[in-house]
């Protein structure tokens, strides 16, 4: 690892003018379980690592009636800890469970996942099918953004020196819906996805889909969407929607799956997502964090 | 560049300069001589080098041993500062271990998963340790031991 300098803020302002001093040169530290690991491998070198584990206000996790508030520090162990994230929000609590392991979980944040970008990003799909807003602190104030507009690449997001994820917004549904999360890996435990699904149902007969490590970055599956707005999952029309929704990746192949694989399994888990989404929606689906593969 | 950090370890203060490279395993291995955290996949993967975080357990190979200053770190040598607790106890009956490399990291998860839910079914077990690695495989004699425990009392 590279010698860097270390530095703790314990204020957003502070952190960021001391992010727009050394622009490039800088890396943010929240949990380090990405971080540390490209500091070891020196694929990162910074001149220094700023630490925002100091700013109090990051923590918070909250819900105030039309938004719940996660902030930077907030880990994945806190959010499946959360009644009203289990309660509200149960797509991310069940996406959250499927993120490493509990050791990395009591360290690793939500902000920090998206921040990292991986095409595989657990969090990423749940986000995009709740339409989540990242709210982001500049020395000019905090601007949001929706998630949709965050990811740009491989380990690339909007985000500039000098930018600091402050928190990502959602707000709670008001009409009867039911969504899941599934995520396809090689075996139980610690590993990065094949494929990862997200799909919401709402009793207005609207759908949302989203996948994460099938495409450079998390996608939406808008013509899809468009599709079954309105329609009943019929099987005819659920093979048209899995159909239609392959049509949003374009995955590779690497150590984990073939992009064949990638493509033919996609269609059949969105599938079993959506059948999974509405079951849950009408209270005779399996329980969230069940597993579904 | 050197900081000067304080935490407490196992119950005793600590106060050791550190870089800001340093990473927390490295710090309590090589430097403070506790032995218990191993060096396995050194990327967060394996568990074999979980320590305790103010009752947390973490991955102290990805963790930079600054930041911990402040902070609360137990280690198995911390546990069982009392003699064995009955965790190990439950381990050492069941032989749960064969290279015992894994064994450090294990314990630490399993003791945060008994204190946190102190009657867990065989999935809660097996959904704790997920992120702890045992090439032995000998996972079925751990969960064993595991569960044993929390039907104690």
């Amino acid at each position: 690892m590279n010698n860097f300098d270390y530095a703790k803020p314990s204020t957003i302002p502070e952190a960021i003018s001391l992010y727009k001093k050394y622009g490039e040169k800088a890396k943010l530290l929240l949990g380090g379980t990405d971080l540390v690991v490209m500091l070891d491998d020196g694929v990162i070198q910074p001149d220094i690592v700023i630490d925002l584990k100091g700013i109090d206000e990051l923590k918070k996790l909250k819900f105030d009636g039309e938004f719940l508030h996660i902030g930077a520090r907030v880990t994945f162990n806190e959010l499946i800890d959360s009644e009203v994230v289990k309660e509200k929000f149960p797509i991310l609590w069940e996406a959250s469970r499927t993120i490493a392991s509990t050791g990395v979980r009591n360290r690793a944040t939500l902000v920090g996942n998206i921040c990292s970008a991986v095409p595989s990003a657990d969090s990423a799909p749940a986000l995009l099918v709740c339409n989540a807003i990242v709210v982001i602190a500049t020395d000019s104030g905090d601007k949001e953004v929706p998630i949709t507009e965050f990811f740009m690449g491989p380990r690339r997001t909007i985000l500039k020196p000098g930018e600091i994820v402050k928190e990502v917004k959602i707000r709670a549904s008001n009409k009867k819906f039911g969504g899941s999360y599934i995520k396809l890996g090689r075996y139980d435990g610690e590993d990065l996805a094949q494929v990862g699904v997200a799909t919401t149902v709402n009793e207005d007969k609207e759908y949302s889909i989203a996948f994460c490590a099938v495409a450079p970055k998390p996608v939406r599956a808008k013509e899809a969407e468009e599709f079954l707005k309105g329609k009943d999952l019929t099987d005819e029309v659920l093979e048209e929607a899995a159909k239609l929704a392959v049509k949003a990746i374009s995955p590779i192949s690497d150590i984990r799956a073939s992009k064949e694989y990638r493509l033919y399994v996609s269609g059949v888990l969105v599938k079993r997502s959506l059948k999974t989404s509405l079951a849950r929606m009408n209270g005779n689906g399996p329980k969230y964090g069940e597993r579904l593969v | 560049m050197k900081k000067e950090i304080n935490f407490t370890l196992n119950g005793n203060p600590v106060k050791i300069e550190v870089m800001p490279n340093e990473k927390l395993l490295d710090v309590l291995r090589d430097r403070l001589g506790v032995k218990s955290p191993k060096h396995g996949c050194g990327r967060g993967e394996c568990g074999a080098c979980s320590v305790l975080l103010n009752g947390k357990s973490i991955r102290s190979c990805i963790t930079l041993a600054i930041e911990v200053d402040g902070q609360e770190i137990t280690t198995l040598e911390g546990l069982e500062k009392n003699g064995m607790t009955d965790l190990q106890k439950s381990f050492l009956q069941h032989n749960s271990f064969q290279c015992g490399f894994c064994a450090p990291g294990m314990t630490i998860t399993a003791t945060e998963l008994l204190n946190k839910n102190p009657h867990p079914d065989e999935e809660e077990v097996r959904e704790a340790i997920a992120g702890n690695l045992c090439r032995c495989t000998g996972y079925q004699n751990i969960i064993d031991a595991i569960l044993d425990v929390s039907k104690k009392e």
